[in-house]
């Protein structure tokens, strides 16, 4: 706004126009106004406008995190919610791929599998935790269950579409090099489909913390959901809002973890915003 | 290696020794259209033949049935068992690349070496390890007929090979396509829409109309051809008349002193 007052103004005050945006067009600036809205919230918590049972300083915050880490309680009920996640989408990912292929390959495996797997679509898969509960305690196989049902979705989605939509004028192609069945799957079929798995990966990692979130808080004794239903026994605000900074944490980590996975196995696509440096 | 499938009616007696293709009263319908109606074609081992016609005369549908990508209803055909085909756009996979491109599904020993081998013959030596998508129109069709000429076929089917790519980079694929065809001496047969390029290559051209071959013309003057022969621009004419292209314009900007057709026999009627 005031680099736009700024141009708009006659000749003197230009250099200061040009700089301004130059320094707008820095990436951090998009670091400027989150760096603002902490600043306040720090000043409106000390001047005591917030309630410390409403949203304690973020320098309170940060020494509860410290404290957390410190006393290990923190990585220990980290370890044991990233052992659910990996147990739940490791799952999740190999039921998605199996059926993806089988459908995908197959016409009789489309017909099979497709229409149960589109149905089971629709269905949210918060809606099936009392089912769960039932089926398999309030222990840990429902949570990895959950987690599993809620990432194979993606994977599914994505990959059987990937399978489907290569480019017929490339398995041709492979065939009439004399590529068999299982030369044209591991050469042209699943690398064409690659990407697209990516992205479907891309997604059932968005689930999987989703879901991680959801069934850590049917009766869990431990794990990061645990943390934050204990703190809310005891009122400590400042343990829940570091519990919710480690959830959003390990998003954007698993989100790198698949970008730079993607930057390696897709080297071969033309300058994508994905393999761009 | 074949793939006609057992499935089809259709089932040509592929004979690997034999070199030479032999197509008898092929026929094909398209949704009640006949696409090739009772074609007979002989190519001989190491004839260069191209294949002229209109959009729909069925040039693709013989060349596809002659690749084993797709079967007729009627009629028999050999061909080599050691065929390959050049399709009109390079058909790289974009996930490999150029040597992987050229060495796949080569069951040979040192398929690599073969590969890179052929990637030189091509003048590609140096991009061995590049991405398909890194390439050129020219580089990559080039890669596409190493792939091809790799496997040592006995009959090379090119499909259009040189339509997308522009006037030079064309003249430069037409020297290297005689060239390797000098080299490893398949039986070549060029779907084309380009009368001219037909004219400068080939031994034979094969005019297709009404799922037939309606017309021969013998090119037997020496290559390089120029298109500045008389002799050239008569077979031109005749192969436009055959294809119904009406080529006064074309009368009317050369001379009446223009050497006679050397083929009465194929003379349109």
């Amino acid at each position: 706004m005031s680099a736009r007052l700024e141009a708009a103004r006659p000749a003197a005050p230009r250099r200061a126009g040009t700089t301004r945006a130059a320094w707008l067009r820095l990436p951090s600036a998009r670091l400027a106004s989150p760096l603002a809205l902490l600043v306040a919230w720090e000043l409106a918590a000390r001047l005591g406008w917030i309630p410390p049972h409403v949203l304690p300083a973020p320098s309170a915050i940060a020494d509860t995190f410290v404290e957390l880490v410190g006393s290990g309680r923190l990585e220990t009920h980290l370890l044991v919610s990233l052992r659910r996640a990996t147990a739940g989408l490791a799952i999740g990912v190999v039921l998605g791929v199996v059926f993806a292929l089988i459908a995908g390959l197959w016409r009789r495996g489309e017909l099979a599998v497709d229409p149960p797997m589109q149905i089971l679509r629709t269905l949210p898969f918060l809606g099936v935790v009392p089912l769960f509960i039932l089926w398999f305690g309030i222990g840990e196989t429902t949570k990895i269950a959950l987690i599993a049902l809620a990432t194979k979705t993606p994977i599914y989605l994505t990959l059987y579409g990937g399978i489907r939509n290569i480019d017929p004028k490339l398995i041709e192609a492979g065939d009439s090099l004399g590529l068999g069945v299982l030369e044209r799957i591991v050469h042209v079929v699943l690398p064409g489909a690659l990407p697209a798995f990516f992205v479907g990966l891309r997604y059932a990692l968005g689930v999987a913390l989703l879901a991680l979130v959801a069934v850590e808080q049917i009766n869990a004794t431990a794990g990061i959901g645990y943390l934050i239903n204990e703190a809310r026994d005891f009122m400590r605000t400042d343990v829940i809002v570091v519990c919710l900074v480690v959830y959003s944490l390990l998003g954007l980590l698993t989100d790198a973890l698949v970008r730079s996975l993607e930057q390696r196995t897709l080297r071969w696509r033309p300058a994508s915003p994905a393999t761009a440096p | 290696m074949s793939l006609q499938t057992a499935a089809n009616p259709f089932a040509p007696a592929e004979r690997g020794e034999t070199a030479a293709v032999r197509v008898r009263g092929l026929s094909k319908q398209y949704a009640g259209r006949a696409v090739l109606d009772g074609l007979d074609l002989d190519i001989a081992p190491g004839e260069f033949v191209a294949l002229l016609g209109r959009s729909g005369s069925g040039k693709t549908t013989l060349l596809r049935t002659l690749a084993g990508l797709a079967g007729a209803d009627h009629g028999a055909l050999e061909a080599p068992l050691a065929k390959a085909i050049v399709f009109q756009e390079p058909r790289l996979l974009p996930w490999k690349r150029t040597l992987q491109n050229v060495a796949l599904g080569l069951r040979v020993g040192d398929a690599r070496g073969r590969a890179a081998a052929m990637l030189d013959e091509v003048g590609l030596a140096d991009r061995a390890a590049a991405w398909p998508a890194t390439l050129s129109g020219g580089q990559a069709q080039r890669v596409a007929l190493a792939r091809a000429l790799v496997r040592e076929p006995k009959l090379l089917l090119l499909d259009e090979p040189f339509g997308a790519l522009d006037a030079l980079t064309r003249i430069d694929m037409h020297r290297l396509v005689l060239s390797l065809w000098r080299t490893h001496r398949p039986a070549v047969l060029l779907v084309t829409h380009d009368v001219d390029e037909a004219v400068l290559l080939a031994d034979r051209v094969l005019v297709l109309a009404e799922g037939r071959v309606a017309h021969v013309e013998r090119i037997h003057w020496p290559r390089p051809r120029s298109i500045d022969l008389a002799e050239f621009r008569a077979a031109r004419r005749q192969l436009l008349a055959w294809l119904g292209v009406d080529a006064s314009a074309e009368r009317a900007a050369t001379p009446a002193t223009l050497a006679p057709v050397r083929f009465p026999r194929s003379r349109p009627r």
